[in-house]
């Protein structure tokens, strides 16, 4: 198991350490705004597609699912309810990150791990650029920027298949649907779901940046750095969801 | 001019570099000699500051660069011009934006000039037309001479080289060298060169440091080392049969004049 090969101690100091490097004013503002663009579109715009085919596909197995408990005394509209807090306070919120994780994380770290085993990293650092600022903080931002917007659109894509099914199968009208999604609906539900993952977005894109930029050796290791980054970054977002949920739901 | 001074380094148990002092002048090429893992590269980056030295001190002209913050360091290493092993090219950018991008993160000059100092390096490499390409369409000795016009595009004081002709045939390593050579004459670079190439030293070198088992066994130029009568370095440097060979012709030659 990663977590106990490894000091745990000296992997959090160096993470700490690594953050408060990452986090400081771009040297260059135009180059950091181009930066910027480009990781928004690796991270936000080549994910809308498997974002979307897994919501869609969520909502509608979530609707039939339910649809197959209701008999006798469960009310049809608990269909519509069961796909509306299923999107909104865990598939959408954290599975979606979990998923993002392995594809944006494996990303991050193999592209850092590359960059840091062919050198490319000792020569911005020769130059005098803050090789983990230059690389790491677009990512970040970008990862804060684009992971909560592909999460809303995950919730809005999961309930709308959840209601066509519905509609199309004829397990529920669109009246006792729209009735599950509005019975008891709390606005808080969506805040909690966007806090958890603006905090899931941080812990991907950090966690895996950092098993990427401390490589050291060749292909094996790169490889090994992207498998790590998924790993701990899955692990510790479960942790988190654990932690937050507790926080801010009881 | 580089001076270290009493530089020492371990990794965990391991001694790697023993006190190593040494001066490397400006406008010479000074190559650093040594049997791989004998800590040469070890040394080299504690210079830059890529590694920090257990004890010690690296002076830049006069400057501790050893007791510097962050910040200072930065400005001495606007300084630096470095080419690597592997080149170290960022394969995501043209070479154009390659060479531009230490003039883009540390000059303020407009994107016409920056477009012409690219050109002009370019030309000074011996790679015009090439702007456009990426690093991975380049052959490995192209890529080195690109790896030298993106160091020296900052019109950088020092330059480091590090196993520049490693991987390269021995015509283009000698067009490398020469390339080495003639930039540190015409900018009056303090160059230092790791290397374990016997032709580039002989080629390229004004003075030779030869590390040892992690000490400096021999300081001197050319001449000097050839006429050493350090066993260890006598070993390094007649490793191959080519250089014994020719080790052999010349005592012979003196013994028959």
């Amino acid at each position: 198991m990663y977590l106990s090969d490894v000091g745990i101690i000296f992997n959090i100091g160096r993470y700490t350490r690594f953050i408060s490097t990452v986090l400081h004013k771009p040297e260059k503002g135009k180059i950091f705004r181009r930066q910027l663009v480009r990781e928004m579109s690796i991270i936000g715009v080549e994910s809308v597609g498997i974002v979307a085919l897994l919501s869609v596909f969520m909502g509608a197995v979530m609707c039939l699912q339910t649809a197959h408990q209701v008999s006798g005394w469960i009310p049809v509209y608990t269909i519509g309810f069961t796909v509306r807090q299923t999107m909104i306070l865990e598939f959408s919120p954290t599975l979606i990150p979990v998923i993002l994780a392995g594809k944006i994380g494996s990303n991050i770290a193999s592209q850092l791990g590359t960059m840091r085993v062919t050198e490319q990293i000792d020569a911005l650092e020769i130059m005098g650029v803050n090789s983990a600022g230059f690389l790491v903080l677009p990512k970040i931002v970008a990862g804060f920027i684009c992971i909560p917007a592909l999460v809303v659109m995950s919730m809005v894509l999961g309930i709308s298949s959840g209601a066509a099914v519905a509609l199309i199968s004829g397990v529920s009208s669109m009246a006792d649907f729209e009735d599950g999604l509005q019975v008891d609906f709390v606005s808080y539900d969506v805040v909690y779901a966007i806090i958890k993952t603006t905090v899931f977005a941080l812990i991907m894109t950090s966690v895996s940046a950092y098993h990427g930029y401390f490589t050291s050796g060749g292909a094996i290791e790169v490889a090994k750095s992207s498998t790590k980054a998924v790993v701990y970054s899955v692990v510790i977002i479960m942790l988190t969801n654990l932690i937050l949920t507790k926080l801010l739901l009881t | 001019m580089i001076e270290v001074k009493n530089i020492s380094k371990s990794f965990g148990e391991t001694p790697v570099l023993k006190d190593v002092s040494a001066i490397f002048e400006k406008g010479k090429v000074n190559f650093i000699i040594g049997r791989s893992g004998s800590g040469k590269s070890v040394l080299t980056k504690c210079i830059v500051g890529l590694l920090e030295p257990d004890s010690g001190h690296v002076f830049f002209d006069g400057r501790d660069f050893t007791a510097m913050s962050r910040k200072e360091r930065k400005e001495v290493r606007k300084e630096i011009g470095m080419l690597f092993q592997g080149g170290a090219l960022f394969d995501s950018m043209t070479i154009a934006e390659n060479i531009k991008f230490p003039l883009k993160m540390f000059s303020d000059m407009d994107e016409e000039s920056m477009s012409s100092r690219v050109r002009d390096c370019l030309s000074r490499v011996e790679l015009e037309g090439q702007e456009d390409k990426y690093p991975a369409e380049l052959s490995g000795g192209m890529q080195k001479r690109v790896g030298i016009a993106r160091a020296i595009s900052l019109n950088p004081k020092y330059l480091f080289c590090d196993e520049p002709n490693s991987g390269l045939d021995p015509q283009t390593a000698i067009v490398i060298d020469k390339l080495i050579l003639d930039i540190t004459n015409e900018y009056g670079m303090t160059t230092v060169v790791v290397s374990h190439d016997m032709n580039s030293v002989i080629e390229a070198s004004d003075t030779i440091h030869f590390i040892h088992g992690g000490e400096i066994a021999f300081k001197g130029d050319n001449a000097e080392m050839m006429v050493s009568d350090s066993q260890t370095l006598n070993d390094f440097i007649y490793a191959s049969k080519l250089m014994q060979k020719l080790r052999d012709n010349s005592s012979s030659n003196s013994n028959e004049v």
